[in-house]
C-alpha cells in the first residue's frame, strides 16, 4: 500500500495548469525520483506535498497514511514525518549547526546530532558549533542539510536535487543517507537532473509540463537522459506538443 | 577606593541575578561589584587601577588600565539594582593606557525593576596601540520597568582597537536610550555592535557615530533588534570619513512582529575621496525561506521565529 497518494493533482499558477491531473503513488521503505525538463513540475509537485506557502491550493488530494493533507499546515505534516530539502538550503545567520539539526530532531540528544554530522561525512569537532549560515560552503550547508534530516527520522524524505553543489567525494555520504532513510523505512522522493542520483532510486516518474509523461522502473526511465527526452522534442511547448502528448 | 562594607550575600544575590550563582573567587581575574551606589566588592590585579567615589544617586568610577598592561582574563564588572526601584547613576572615566591589552565583561542586572533607572555617562580614552573590548550584556526582569541611558563619549589613539557589544535579550527592554559618539585617529578600529529584543511597549533608540579623522581608519556599526507586541525601535548610526583610507560599514537588521515599529536611518558622510563608507538597512518579518525551513523541521511559527532571533542575536 502506498504511503503517499497524489490524486487528480491540479495546481494553477494564474490560469496555467502547473501540475496537471498528477496521479501518483510512493511506496514505504522505496525510492523514487521525479526527472524532467526545468519547468516540468517537479519542485512545485515537492513543495505541494510539503504545503509550503502559495502551494496550498489544489485540486484533487494529497493522501498520506491513509489521511488527507488538505488544510494541513506545513509544521503539522512535518510532525507527522514528512519532510523537505531544499536545491539551496537557507541560511541562518549565527544559528550553530548542533542548534539547527536538534531543532527537528527526534531525539535532540548531543550523541544524535553527532552520530547525524558523521553520517554526512562532517567531523562534528569541527562543525558542531559553527554558524549555519555563508561562512559555510554550499556543500558543507548541504550535507548539514540532510544531517538535520537524519535526525529527524522523517517517514517521507523529499530531496531537491540533493547533489548540486556536492564534491564527489562527499555524494557518497548523500547517497548512503539516501539509502539509510529507505532502510529505515521511509519514502524518499528525489528530484533530479542528474544520472548517478536517479540511478539511487527504484521507480521514477517522467514529468514535462505539469503532466506525468512516464513512469517505472529506472532502466525506462533513464532514457529520458540518454536520449535527451527522446519521448518529447518540445518540452515546456505545450502548444507545439498537442497531438505529440495528448 | 570607596567600598561599602557588606554581607557577602549581598554579592551572591546579585552574581547570581545574572544566572553566576557560584561564580568562584578567582585570583586572576578582576572584578568589580557595584549595587546601587554601593561599591560591594572590589578585587584588583596589578595594570588595573580603580577609584570609586559613591554618590547620592550612583557612583563615580575612574577606571586604569595602565601603559603595556596585558589583563590576560576578561574583567569582571556586575552593576545591579535588586529593589523594584532606585536610580543607579555610574560616571565612568575610562582610560586605556597605550599598547594595553584588555576585555570587560560588564553584567547589568535589573531582575526585579519596576521603576529602577540606570544611567551610564562614560568617557573612553583608548591609548595609542591598545586593544579594548568591552562586552555589556543586560539582564532585565519579564515586566521591563527599567530605564537604560547609556552614553559614552570615545577617543581611539593612533592604532588603538576597540569593540563594545551591547546584549539585551533576555527580560523585556522598558525604556533604552544609547547614544555613543567616537572619535578616531589614524590606523584605529572601532566596533559598534547592539542585540536587543523588545517586547510589549518598550522603546528602544540608538545613536551611534563614528568620525574617521585619521588615515587608515576603520568603524562598524552593527545593530540588531527583534520587536514584537507593540515595542518601537529607532536607530541612527552615522559614519564620518575625513582622512584617505578610511572605511566603515553601517550595518542594521530589525525583525519586526505583531505591531512593532522599527526605524533605522543609517548616515554615512564621507569627506575625503579616498575614504569609503557602505551602509545597509534590512526591516522586516522574518526570512520566509528560513521560516518554511524550521517549519518543516516540525517546529511551530513562533518556535521557528525564536530559533532565527535567537541565531541573528546570538
Amino acid at each position: 500500500m502506498a504511503l503517499l497518494e497524489i490524486r487528480d493533482v491540479v495546481m494553477r499558477l494564474g490560469e496555467t495548469p502547473v501540475l496537471n491531473h498528477l496521479t501518483m503513488e510512493f511506496w514505504a521503505g522505496h525510492v523514487h525520483a521525479l526527472v524532467g525538463p526545468n519547468g516540468a513540475g517537479k519542485s512545485t509537485l515537492a513543495n505541494t506535498i510539503m504545503g509550503l506557502f502559495g502551494y496550498t491550493a489544489f485540486e484533487g488530494d494529497i493522501v498520506y497514511d491513509g489521511e488527507s493533507l488538505k488544510g494541513v499546515p506545513v509544521d503539522e505534516r512535518a510532525r507527522r514525518g514528512i519532510t523537505l530539502a531544499w536545491q539551496e538550503p537557507a541560511r541562518f545567520q549565527g544559528l550553530p549547526v548542533h542548534k539547527y539539526i536538534r531543532a527537528g530532531a527526534k531525539d535532540p540528544s548531543d550523541d544524535r546530532v553527532d552520530q547525524a554530522l558523521l553520517k554526512v561525512g562532517l567531523d562534528p569537532r569541527t562543525y558542531r558549533d559553527r554558524a549555519c549560515d555563508r561562512t559555510l560552503s554550499g556543500g558543507e550547508r548541504k550535507r548539514v542539510e540532510i544531517a538535520a534530516l537524519l535526525a529527524m527520522e522523517p517517514r517521507v524524505v523529499l530531496m531537491d536535487e540533493p547533489d548540486s553543489g556536492i564534491d564527489i567525494q562527499a555524494i557518497n555520504h548523500i547517497f548512503d543517507a539516501i539509502q539509510f532513510f529507505k532502510q529505515n523505512g521511509a519514502t524518499v522522493i528525489l528530484i533530479t537532473h542528474s544520472l548517478p542520483v536517479l540511478q539511487q532510486a527504484e521507480h521514477a516518474f517522467l514529468l514535462c509540463n505539469g503532466r506525468l509523461r512516464d513512469k517505472g522502473p529506472i532502466s525506462k526511465i533513464e532514457n529520458y537522459f540518454a536520449e535527451n527526452c527522446i519521448m518529447c522534442a518540445t518540452p515546456n511547448e505545450p502548444e507545439k506538443r498537442q497531438g505529440a502528448w495528448q | 577606593m570607596a567600598m561599602t562594607l557588606v554581607d557577602q550575600h549581598d554579592i551572591d544575590a546579585i552574581w547570581q541575578s545574572i544566572g553566576m550563582a557560584g561564580h568562584k573567587h578567582e585570583d586572576d581575574v578582576v572584578k568589580i561589584t557595584v549595587s546601587g551606589n554601593r561599591v560591594i566588592g572590589a578585587h584588583l590585579l596589578p595594570g588595573v587601577e580603580v577609584d570609586a567615589d559613591e554618590k547620592p544617586d550612583g557612583v563615580a568610577v575612574n577606571f586604569r588600565i595602565l601603559d603595556e598592561a596585558f589583563i590576560a582574563k576578561p574583567i569582571q564588572l556586575c552593576f545591579g539594582v535588586m529593589p523594584e526601584t532606585g536610580m543607579q547613576h555610574i560616571e565612568l572615566n575610562l582610560n586605556i593606557g597605550e599598547n594595553s591589552r584588555a576585555s570587560v565583561v560588564a553584567h547589568c542586572t535589573f531582575p526585579n525593576a519596576v521603576d529602577v533607572v540606570h544611567r551610564m555617562d562614560a568617557a573612553i580614552n583608548v591609548g595609542r596601540g591598545a586593544c579594548y573590548s568591552y562586552f555589556e550584556r543586560h539582564v532585565h526582569g519579564p515586566a521591563g520597568g527599567v530605564t537604560v541611558v547609556p552614553k559614552a563619549k570615545i577617543h581611539l589613539g593612533a592604532d588603538a582597537r576597540f569593540k563594545t557589544e551591547f546584549e539585551l535579550i533576555k527580560g523585556r527592554v522598558g525604556v533604552m536610550d544609547i547614544d555613543y559618539e567616537a572619535e578616531c585617529e589614524a590606523g584605529s578600529v572601532i566596533e559598534l555592535i547592539a542585540r536587543i529584543i523588545g517586547a510589549g511597549d518598550d522603546r528602544v533608540k540608538i545613536n551611534e557615530t563614528a568620525h574617521l579623522r585619521g588615515e587608515r581608519s576603520r568603524a562598524f556599526l552593527q545593530s540588531y533588534l527583534a520587536l514584537k507586541h507593540d515595542a518601537f525601535a529607532e536607530v541612527y548610526n552615522t559614519v564620518t570619513a575625513h582622512a584617505d583610507g578610511a572605511k566603515g560599514h553601517v550595518d542594521c537588521k530589525e525583525i519586526v512582529q505583531g505591531r512593532a515599529v522599527a526605524r533605522a536611518v543609517p548616515m554615512v558622510d564621507v569627506r575625503h575621496p579616498g575614504a569609503h563608507v557602505t551602509h545597509e538597512a534590512a526591516i522586516g518579518s522574518v526570512d520566509s525561506k528560513q521560516l518554511q525551513t524550521l517549519l518543516a523541521r516540525g517546529l511551530d511559527e513562533e518556535a521557528a521565529t525564536d530559533l532565527i532571533i535567537e541565531g541573528m542575536l546570538g
